[in-house]
């Protein structure tokens, strides 16, 4: 029922999600925030049981922020996304695994470069230069991979995902509300009204 | 730096410090993960003070062989200082010094300290009362200064050079006016 998208272009990542709370068939409300900011540079979007993602999230934003404060540098997006996958991974073997799927997305200030990365609830983990979680990619994927280009600008990549979600809106059963978009380029982490 | 808006400096044993350091920096991000809040300076320095009264008291272990300040800035922008010792105790200052010599040093804050002190006067103060117990010289000296935006500033050496350099010669020219006085008497 989530729906989280992840874009890169040539300088930036493009993430949204969609901003409800569901329980069962109710909506409960709208307005949920999906996605949590790790650190100046990357930020996380979760689905999937409601109450393990904002808490894995928070338990992962934690301590990136206390490695960052440790050793004077923040982690980059890969550092970041090889911890949260060792994090999911241990607790999939746990009494009681977190039930979470992940997209990460962040901007390497080192080699300028923007990144993606696509975990389900397993812990698998892989980079990749666009990623939908949840029913929206069985509509989604297959224009992306018709429209993506690794060179689009930002306007281009919001126009892309303004596609999705009209496709989304005409397609699903389910009323596609609010999408919070999010961008990350080198200047760090903005929220965008579309 | 314990969290973005705390800072802590010591003296003593530097491996011990950074024993002390870690789990502090640990309470500072368990504390945002636990009730959403960023620490206040008063409750990471009585945790800090109450690390080190355990470590006075438990079995098989050895007091923390460090004296800490503590500074930073809480919700309510006021600037905040506490000095923590290795007993545990701990107490909130406008100005003060830990470590060797500190007598001398806060007895010449105590007479030059004001209140309302610009930044820049305030660094002053804090190089030229090191000045009166650390071998001259801008590379025995560091500097961090946090503004209420919680922004740390280390200030460079070529600034401090600038700044001892002018107090010096401040110095230099009151003893000057000193001696004819002296030898008039």
């Amino acid at each position: 029922m989530e729906t989280l998208f992840g874009i890169t272009g040539k300088d930036f990542v493009i993430t949204a999600y969609d901003s409800k709370a569901v329980a069962s068939i109710t909506l409960m409300k709208t307005g949920e925030d999906k996605s949590r900011d790790l650190n100046a540079h990357s930020l996380m979007l979760f689905s999937g049981e409601p109450g393990d993602g904002v808490h894995f999230a928070e338990y992962i934003e934690r301590n990136i922020k206390l490695n960052g404060i440790r050793h004077g540098i923040e982690m980059s997006p890969k550092a970041v996304a090889s911890f949260a996958r060792r994090e999911l991974a241990d607790s999939l073997r746990s009494r009681k695994p977190y039930s979470v799927n992940l997209l990460i997305a962040g901007f390497d200030v080192k080699t300028n470069k923007p990144e993606l990365y696509w975990m389900d609830h397993l812990a698998s983990s892989a980079e990749i230069p666009f990623g939908v979680h949840g029913y929206g990619a069985y509509y989604c994927l297959s224009l992306l991979d018709r429209y993506h280009r690794e060179d689009i600008t930002e306007e281009e990549g919001i126009k892309l995902l303004q596609k999705c979600i009209t496709e989304l809106r005409s397609r699903l059963i389910l009323n596609m509300p609010d999408f919070v978009v999010k961008i990350v380029n080198k200047d760090g982490i903005r929220v965008v009204q579309i | 730096m314990l969290d973005d808006h705390v800072c802590l400096a010591f003296a003593g044993l530097s491996a011990d410090a950074r024993v002390l350091v870690n789990k502090a920096r640990i309470e500072c991000q368990s504390h945002r993960l636990t009730v959403e809040d960023a620490v206040s300076i008063e409750y990471i320095t009585r945790y800090i003070a109450g690390v080190q009264q355990k470590y006075t008291q438990s079995g098989g272990v050895r007091p923390f062989g460090i004296s800490t300040l503590i500074m930073g800035f809480d919700s309510d922008k006021v600037p905040k200082l506490y000095q923590t010792d290795p007993s545990g105790v701990y107490t909130a200052w406008k100005a003060n010094s830990i470590g060797r010599s500190s007598k001398t040093v806060r007895e010449f804050l105590e007479k030059n300290y004001k209140e309302d002190m610009t930044r820049d006067d305030t660094i002053r103060l804090a190089i030229k009362s090191l000045l009166e117990v650390v071998q001259t010289g801008a590379k025995n000296i560091e500097i961090a200064v946090m503004g209420q935006d919680s922004k740390i500033k280390r200030l460079e050496l070529a600034e401090i050079e600038t700044m001892v350099a002018e107090i010096e010669a401040e110095n230099e020219k009151e003893k000057e006016k000193a001696k004819p006085s002296s030898a008039a008497h």
